[in-house]
């Protein structure tokens, strides 16, 4: 295999395929190896020549996390309004629905998880990027409340560009709404693993995302709370490398575990065992 | 601007005197003070001295305007300033100690932007690091154990965007200040007194009584950061400002504010000794309310207050738009 790769014809290819819409092919942007998209799906979305992880659209993360046939979605049917009438937002919203077919940037629902259930938050990058307006807060926290309820543990996975500016204030607030909602959780004694995906930044990382009992991050997200760029212009410096990626977060104690994409279902399978289910009460 | 006003004054004391005057004679004078009062209204809505959006936003930033520690020290006696998060470092950014009000003990905590310049360098130009948000913690938490009520002020441009404060985790630190506020047993009255800079202001902003002072303003962005990300045009902040809803009365209407708390004509800035008083009558008037209930009562309230905030619809019409 080594002899073939020193060949290199992928960079006359890359040029070529720079252009191709991205249903088609993708370039890794760590070795800038060209895939085709439908290979790279059978590979979870990770690069098996550089182990980068693509950003992972919610369907397939579900696919890959949720045990075949056991997922319930609940408040499919919550959605997003223009509460500010704010340029350009409701179009948007329309487009990014019919492109997407799903109504908003977060799947909720309970399923299992290698025989154990929990209820399960996935947020959907391909969505105004998961951002975070007043239908993802609602359906998290109704979320975490329904787990609550249940004395299910909960899992969430955050894929998310922070709070969704468009809808202002409410999308703030989200913020202190799902934090508040696991602060009632928690007070029951149930388990909650927060898993930080590529990208999760902003007003997602400064509440719910880094809230779990059990924070697990794949390796390579970038994850923090101001952006790079805002950084950079801020401080008027190159960012060290590796900054904000989710090893530096291990090296700083934020996260508990960086886990590969395709050990996560058992690692999370393993987690709840170890919980005994994560059902038992406090 | 002065002639409309003193037309407006003329007005409304030309009202009271027929309102008197009716009271006093018995009669029915209703019609007249009716057409008098809508002179007056119509007056309001022409004059120029309602600010744009955009004007608050500058009125809120103002470096004359005056800080926290002004008004703790307007307010408060014996204001007792502690330090430190006792983890990392102390933050200036944000300020936080035990006064008294009236004779009572509280919590007061806020973040502290500079007087002059150099307090400002010192002050980080009330952005705060990591370290500000747990000292902040720290304070409540200790607020909590000596069952004093808490008044937070809030006034930042935002948490600091910087290699330390990530490092240290800014996201984590303000994330645990919503969920641990959400729980604590004690009264939380929180004022937004100028910038209140998304998720750097909410972190000290939730509780039971939100007042925003009438020139305050309070969003998920700044209005030059949401220009220059939606139209690549930091130029365009007054635009954006628009947009955004920032003011009192918006954020009234999306139901995070209680009370706006009127500013003297031309904002807090021209007459501070006014703005104190009026805070103080507030705070007096607030805070035993919120006393008298049991801590199930203030968390139960509480909760319910974050709860419903959104906009959205569960309309199956909306979901088979999209679902096709």
């Amino acid at each position: 295999m080594a002899l073939f790769r020193k060949t290199r014809y992928s960079q006359v290819g890359t040029r070529e395929i720079k252009n191709v819409p991205k249903n088609i092919a993708s370039k890794c942007p760590a070795c800038k190896h060209v895939h085709i998209e439908k290979d790279l799906s059978q590979k979870l979305k990770v690069c098996d020549r550089c182990g980068h992880h693509f950003s992972l659209p919610s369907r397939q993360r579900l696919k890959q996390i949720v045990d075949e046939g056991t997922f319930q979605e609940i408040n499919k049917e919550l959605t997003s309004l223009d509460p500010l009438e704010f340029p350009g937002y409701g179009e948007k919203l329309e487009e990014l629905r019919e492109k997407t077919g799903l109504n908003e940037a977060v799947i909720t629902g309970f399923g299992k998880i290698g025989g154990y259930e929990a209820g399960l938050g996935i947020m959907a990058p391909e969505f105004m990027l998961g951002s975070m307006g007043s239908v993802v807060g609602e359906k998290i926290t109704r979320l975490i409340d329904r787990c609550r309820e249940k004395k299910k543990p909960l899992v969430i996975f955050s894929a998310s560009g922070g709070a969704r500016m468009q809808e202002s204030i409410y999308s703030l607030l989200q913020m202190a709404k799902t934090s508040a909602a696991l602060a009632r959780f928690s007070d029951e004694g149930l388990l909650y693993i927060s898993v930080l995906t590529h990208p999760t930044t902003g007003g997602v990382t400064a509440s719910f995302a880094m809230l779990g009992d059990i924070n697990l991050a794949e390796p390579g997200s970038l994850i923090g709370f101001a952006g790079p760029r805002v950084i950079q212009q801020t401080i008027g410096q190159k960012l060290p490398e590796g900054f904000q990626r989710a090893e530096f977060l291990l090296d700083h104690g934020f996260i508990d575990r960086i886990v590969e994409r395709k050990k996560l279902k058992k690692e999370l399978a393993l987690l709840l065992r170890l919980h005994e289910g994560g059902e038992r009460v406090g | 601007m002065g002639k409309e006003k003193q037309q407006l004054a003329h007005l409304e004391e030309k009202i009271k005197e027929l309102e008197a005057f009716a009271r006093e004679q018995n009669i029915d004078l209703s019609g007249e003070i009716k057409s008098l009062r809508e002179k007056a209204e119509r007056i309001k809505k022409e004059s120029s001295f309602e600010p744009t959006p955009w004007e608050r936003v500058k009125l809120a930033r103002n470096m004359e305007r005056p800080t926290t520690l002004d008004y703790i020290e307007m307010v408060c006696d014996n204001f007792t300033e502690l330090h430190g998060d006792r983890l990392f470092s102390d933050d200036r950014a944000i300020i936080g100690g035990i006064a008294l009000l009236d004779k009572q003990p509280v919590t007061v905590i806020g973040h502290q932007k500079g007087r002059s310049t150099r307090d400002n360098i010192a002050r980080n130009f009330g952005m705060p690091h990591p370290e500000g948000y747990r000292k902040a913690l720290r304070l409540m938490e200790q607020a909590n154990k000596f069952r004093r009520p808490i008044i937070t002020f809030i006034d930042t441009p935002g948490a600091y965007p910087g290699l330390g404060a990530e490092e240290r985790g800014q996201g984590e630190a303000i994330a645990r200040n919503l969920r641990e506020m959400s729980m604590l047993e004690i009264p939380i009255v929180v004022i937004v007194t100028g910038e209140g800079g998304s998720g750097g202001a909410l972190a000290l902003a939730v509780g039971d009584w939100v007042s925003m002072f009438e020139n305050a303003v309070y969003s998920v962005i700044s209005p030059e950061g949401c220009a220059s990300i939606l139209w690549k045009d930091p130029s365009k902040a007054e635009e954006a400002a628009r947009s955004l809803k920032l003011t009192a009365e918006d954020l009234k209407k999306a139901g995070v504010v209680d009370t706006i708390l009127e500013e003297p004509e031309g904002g807090c800035h021209l007459d501070s000794r006014t703005m104190g008083e009026r805070l103080g009558e507030h705070l007096r008037d607030t805070i035993p309310f919120l006393q008298k209930m049991s801590s199930q009562e203030l968390l139960g309230r509480r909760w319910d207050r974050i709860k419903k905030i959104g906009v959205w619809t569960e309309e199956i019409g909306a979901q088979k738009k999209v679902s096709q």
